[in-house]
């Protein structure tokens, strides 16, 4: 089946199977960003923004980005060097294979929340596993790159 | 994985059910359990097109779409303008919002899980299931039936001044609940629902009597009503033992949060 969407501010088209995941789709049209971590839905590592939602590409049906917009990290290069940035600076991130869909929800959920508390900021992103560390690296970026997007200074 | 030949975009819940009555079709909601199962499929049938995806508000009630996501329904404001935070508290453990945004209530419901978390909250309400084959129903009655092949449209709790306080228990953060409770209280009648038993979620009315004028005792008659309370509704309930949890554990924990409801939270 054929599918038009949006990719990144790019339309694009696709010949799909019926039962194509998003995330093996995104992979094939060249966002090597988008892995499938865990095979179960839990780890958030394949986190693409669809229609300005965060949501996990593996246990979506490609036929279901017919007509929508997507976003994945290699569109958000800006801001995620940025956020990135702040990552490395708290030595936040140790094998950085859970980072791609961890800065897509930080992405996210700077655009639906405005000046998220300690506790919003662990809850929008309980959905993003990491293995090495505790998080407590990540909290401190997260925290250091919203007080900056707020004109705060670095 | 699930692997399917062919999509059926329903265009009507008569075609839906038509389509489903074949074993080798299956309806899909947001997909999240259903893709992990390692069945082949002719087609799946999707109700996107059903404009399911809603939730409407009417002077006696609320119409949840099947296809409405769990994080629509936790971020609704209307839902939460009458209910309080009943249906950001029931969803907000499971898994990520990323999860949310593609589950279905419809998923939830239908599925009529043990630890349906929805299933739990929504029962403690005067809530109603409308499907293809049986018309508009209460929810408590269709978790009690077979699973059949019919087509899930809306999900309906009526305003009915129902107050609720949901509260569960997980041995992590994000895991299945190990245990599910949700205390409602209305015109003074109370009642308990209790699921992750690990069994699906029931609900016991004080039948007795046990909380009534419950706001007029005193501190200690009020504590001691609630706990004889979660006594009674355990009593009534089977809790049984799997890999998360004990029965008797479970027991124990149905009786503090139904308390707890009762004593505090709730109010």
């Amino acid at each position: 089946m054929n599918i038009t969407f949006v990719l990144n501010g790019r339309k694009t088209t696709a010949e799909i199977n019926a039962d194509t995941m998003l995330f093996g789709l995104l992979r094939m049209l060249g966002c090597y960003s988008v892995k499938c971590g865990c095979e179960t839905a839990n780890c958030g590592l394949c986190t693409v923004i669809f229609n300005g939602k965060p949501v996990l590409s593996c246990a979506m049906p490609a036929f279901r980005a017919d007509g929508c917009t997507i976003e994945t990290l290699e569109g958000l290069q800006n801001e995620a060097e940025l956020f990135g940035s702040f990552m490395a600076d708290e030595g936040a991130d140790q094998c950085g294979f859970c980072n791609p869909g961890f800065i897509m929800n930080v992405i996210a959920m700077e655009r639906e929340l405005k000046d998220p508390d300690d506790g919003e900021i662990k809850e929008y992103l309980a959905g993003n596993l990491c293995r090495c560390t505790g998080y407590v690296g990540h909290l401190r970026a997260i925290k250091k790159y919203l007080s900056y997007k707020r004109g705060e200074g670095r | 994985m699930i692997s399917f030949d062919s999509v059926k975009i329903a265009e009507s819940p008569q075609q839906a059910y038509e389509l489903c009555q074949n074993r080798n079709n299956r309806i899909i909601g947001g997909m999240m359990w259903l893709r992990m199962s390692e069945r082949h499929y002719s087609s799946v049938v999707d109700l996107s097109g059903l404009g399911l995806e809603k939730i409407e508000d009417t002077a006696e009630s609320f119409k949840i779409g099947a296809m409405t996501t769990l994080r629509d329904m936790e971020k609704s404001e209307k839902l939460k303008q009458t209910f309080g935070n009943v249906f950001s508290d029931c969803v907000r453990h499971i898994v990520g919002v990323q999860f949310r945004s593609m589950a279905t209530v419809g998923g939830s419901v239908f599925g009529r899980f043990g630890f349906s978390d929805v299933l739990t909250a929504l029962m403690a309400f005067d809530s109603y299931v409308e499907t293809y084959k049986h018309g508009i129903i209460p929810l408590c009655d269709f978790a009690k039936l077979p699973y059949e092949k019919d087509v899930l449209l809306n999900i309906i709790i009526k305003k009915d001044g129902t107050k609720a306080y949901y509260s569960s228990f997980r041995n992590e953060d994000k895991d299945f609940p190990v245990i599910t409770v949700c205390v409602s209280e209305k015109d003074g009648s109370f009642s308990a629902t209790v699921g992750a038993r690990p069994s699906k979620a029931e609900k016991i009315f004080d039948e007795e009597g046990i909380l009534t004028d419950f706001y007029a005792k005193t501190g200690d008659e009020r504590e001691a009503a609630a706990e004889d309370f979660g006594k009674y509704v355990c009593g009534k309930l089977d809790f049984n033992t799997n890999m998360r949890a004990g029965g008797k554990y479970r027991e124990k924990l149905a009786g503090i949060y139904i308390k707890r409801a009762l004593m505090g939270d709730m109010r």
